[in-house]
């Protein structure tokens, strides 16, 4: 339990001994022979092992996604579960190449944590959960209130903010691992469990002994673009993460899937023939072959097989498109062109 | 045996060194010139390296931070805090809560190890085989997992809040903790702690006085009885002339938890237990070794001088066994306040959970582990220092 402090250890030895020039990751990565990941280590629909101990979930698909796009391999990552305290310094020390962890992207992570973040891969946002039984109907009616929340989040501070924006108190009980917390509210030990709206959903449905006997209250509270993050000072390594997102968003876009996606080898839409590489010179721009978005659809798939799969009305978490849905379809999900 | 053949032959003329290797003494210079170099090196190049990679992956440095508003909330504090306060006065919080943990876990490990201490020694077999249990079974498990127990025994164990449990009218038993009755606020207390003060002192006073006078003429006195009706009784005297006041501020069920009266969290519960009952597991027996390593013949030399067997135990033994137990009993109280970082896990706000959660805020790792570590240095010292002082104090003087 005392690893967030010893990640936090760890990185500041290796960021102190580190030797000064850091190779390209590309590099380092083609040569190790696979994406070292940082992946949350037990929310379901985002980044949770299952029975078999292979990690699934929408961010665990976009370190797949980008495995495949360097290595043409779904398999060529190694996955490290990170609890919420131990992610940035995981990422700023080069532990991990890659932060795909239902991160908020938020001005100080981008400045001063020393983070780049990617294009979001999902729009949430934070709220509450309470026992039905307690009648509870709005997160206005929630003075006094005991809340277990995750140490080290946003949510931490969004928490702290809503209250004192209402004039509301609250007694917080503040925990570093997402395993306690939930032991802790499903216990009774607090009224309100609180986290990323999509979280909450997650955890009532995998987690909750009875799932009907909770409710999550309508208010959202904040804005939590989740997106995942590189460090700072490699410009290359941050343009293929950040494509490689688009790519599942554009494919959406084209109505390009992972079973249709060969019926598109002889489109004679320009658009669609430089994202498949068949006229080339995107891949080459970016340090990776011509077919790297077609590889990165055919074994992972677009956004919305991506969102289905994991989270989507078919998963237990039944979660809605919402913001998460195309633009073209009223959503925020917009990818930059192509060219 | 050649090396010292060399040495000696090379050893310096009287009254100088030799600029030369094989001179000892200016070998030894050397030698520590190159070690404090090489440290003083090694050490500029770790932070010259940290600052500059902090810099190419433009991470902020430095310890501004502190000031700026800290935007959290912290579950329980001994002083007052909203998130609207700094980060420095949050992790001051910590350091409070820390210190309030090892402090009060320090007080009752002592009295708790000693008691088990001397019953593992009792000549009652029952006793002497429950304490080695006790001690056998306490010690050979992980802390943390002790910890887990406890915020579980709390958490899963006690009623929800709308039905705790009330034994005592006005004291109320939940998953939330124990809430019990205060005293209202009046000026009288603050009397009373003087008058507490004051009976210390009067105290201290008279067994100073009747050591005295029984040297000079042999006559005890009840010292121990006067002192302890001094700091008992000045206080009752003080809040009786105060007129006496009884108000109580008594804990009410209003919304989702009790208001008014004083709390114990199941946090501070789950910590202060474990990491007391742990301690005094070695606390005990470092008591059973101290008095063990005292000679017998001790005891019965008392005896044969008349002594009666509390004065044998508090003039003789005690003493000579305090020399033995008080080194490894400094290791102890330093234990038990690291060990309180494992608060982190069962969620109560120490200063390693206050740090954490800063410098996972900020981004700043480097000082917030900076800090936690300068703070515990500086509470383990203050331990080192005072126990050595008592260790002195009572220490064998030789003549």
């Amino acid at each position: 339990m005392k690893s967030g402090l010893l990640a936090a250890a760890a990185a500041a030895v290796v960021i102190t001994a580190s030797a000064a020039a850091g190779a390209a990751t590309l590099d380092t990565v083609k040569q190790r022979g696979f994406v070292q990941c940082g992946v949350n280590a037990g929310l379901p629909g985002f980044g949770n092992p299952d029975s078999a101990g292979n990690w699934t979930g929408l961010d665990v698909d976009y370190c797949r996604a980008v495995a495949v796009a360097i290595f043409n391999d779904p398999n060529k990552v190694k996955f490290t579960p990170l609890s919420a305290q131990q992610r940035f310094p995981a990422i700023q020390s080069g532990e991990v190449d890659l932060l795909s962890r239902n991160t908020t992207a938020t001005l100080t992570r981008d400045t001063s944590v020393g983070l780049n973040f990617a294009p979001v891969t999902y729009y949430d946002g934070q709220g509450f959960m309470v026992p039905k039984k307690l009648g509870v109907k709005s997160a206005k009616e929630l003075n006094g209130a005991t809340v277990c929340v995750q140490s080290g989040t946003t949510t931490e501070l969004n928490l702290a903010d809503y209250f004192r924006a209402n004039n509301m108190t609250y007694n917080p009980v503040v925990i570093e691992s997402n395993d306690e917390v939930n032991a802790a509210y499903f216990a009774g030990r607090c009224d309100v469990l609180t986290t990323d709206v999509s979280g909450l959903a997650g955890t009532r449905a995998g987690v909750a002994p009875v799932p009907e006997d909770h409710v999550i209250l309508p208010e959202v509270i904040s804005k939590e673009p989740l997106a995942p993050a590189v460090r700072h000072g490699d410009d290359q390594w941050f343009d293929i993460v950040k494509w490689t997102v688009f790519a599942t968003i554009q494919a959406e876009e084209f109505g390009i899937n992972s079973k249709n996606i060969d019926e598109f080898a002889n489109s004679k839409n320009p658009d669609i023939q430089r994202f498949l590489g068949t006229s080339p010179g995107m891949g080459k721009a970016l340090g990776l072959d011509e077919k790297w978005a077609y590889n990165t659809v055919k074994k992972v798939g677009n956004y919305g097989e991506i969102f289905d799969r994991n989270v989507g009305p078919g998963t237990p978490l039944k979660l809605e498109r919402g913001l998460n849905a195309l633009w073209t379809k009223g959503g925020l999900m917009y990818a930059q062109p192509f060219r | 045996m050649a090396t010292e053949t060399r040495t000696t032959q090379g050893a310096p003329p009287p009254g100088g060194v030799s600029i030369s290797l094989s001179d000892p003494t200016f070998r030894a210079i050397v030698y520590q010139i190159l070690v404090v170099g090489a440290v003083v090196l090694v050490g500029w190049f770790l932070i010259s390296n940290t600052l500059d990679n902090l810099a190419r992956r433009s991470i902020a440095t430095g310890y501004d931070f502190l000031g700026r508003e800290a935007a959290f909330g912290i579950g329980e504090s001994m002083i007052d805090y909203s998130p609207k306060d700094s980060y420095g006065r949050a992790f001051l919080v910590g350091v409070l809560n820390t210190l309030k943990v090892s402090v009060i876990g320090i007080l009752l490990a002592t009295i708790i190890g000693t008691v088990i201490g001397v019953a593992r020694l009792s000549s009652n077999w029952l006793i002497a085989k429950l304490a080695s249990t006790y001690v056998e079974i306490i010690r050979n498990i992980p802390p943390l997992l002790q910890l887990f127990f406890w915020y579980a025994l709390v958490s899963d164990g006690l009623p929800a809040v709308r039905q705790a449990l009330n034994p005592i009218p006005g004291v109320f038993l939940s998953q939330r903790g124990l809430r019990v009755p205060v005293l209202e606020p009046h000026p009288v207390w603050a009397n009373m702690g003087i008058a507490l003060l004051v009976g210390i002192v009067a105290a201290w006073g008279v067994s100073r006085w009747a050591r005295a006078r029984q040297a000079r003429t042999g006559q005890p006195f009840p010292a121990g009885w006067a002192g302890l009706g001094l700091i008992i009784g000045l206080p009752i005297l003080t809040w009786i002339a105060g007129g006496a006041p009884m108000a109580l501020d008594m804990p009410k069920l209003a919304g989702f938890n009790f208001s008014g009266g004083a709390s114990i969290s199941p946090e501070f519960f789950a910590i202060l237990t474990g990491l007391t009952l742990y301690t005094a597991a070695f606390i005990a027996e470092v008591v059973r070794s101290g008095i063990k390593a005292v000679n017998w013949g001790q005891t019965e030399a008392a005896r044969a001088l008349g002594l009666p067997s509390g004065p044998t135990l508090r003039l003789v033994v005690l003493p000579q066994a305090l020399r033995v137990i008080v080194p490894p009993l400094t290791s102890q109280y330093l234990n038990l306040m690291k060990n309180s970082s494992l608060a982190l896990a069962i969620g109560y706000p120490d200063l390693v959970s206050i740090a954490n959660t800063t410098l996972n805020q900020t981004g700043q790792a480097i000082e917030g582990v900076t800090m936690i570590m300068g703070t515990y240095l500086v509470i383990s010292l203050s331990i080192s220092i005072f126990m050595n002082w008592y260790n002195k104090r009572i220490a064998l003087v030789e003549r």
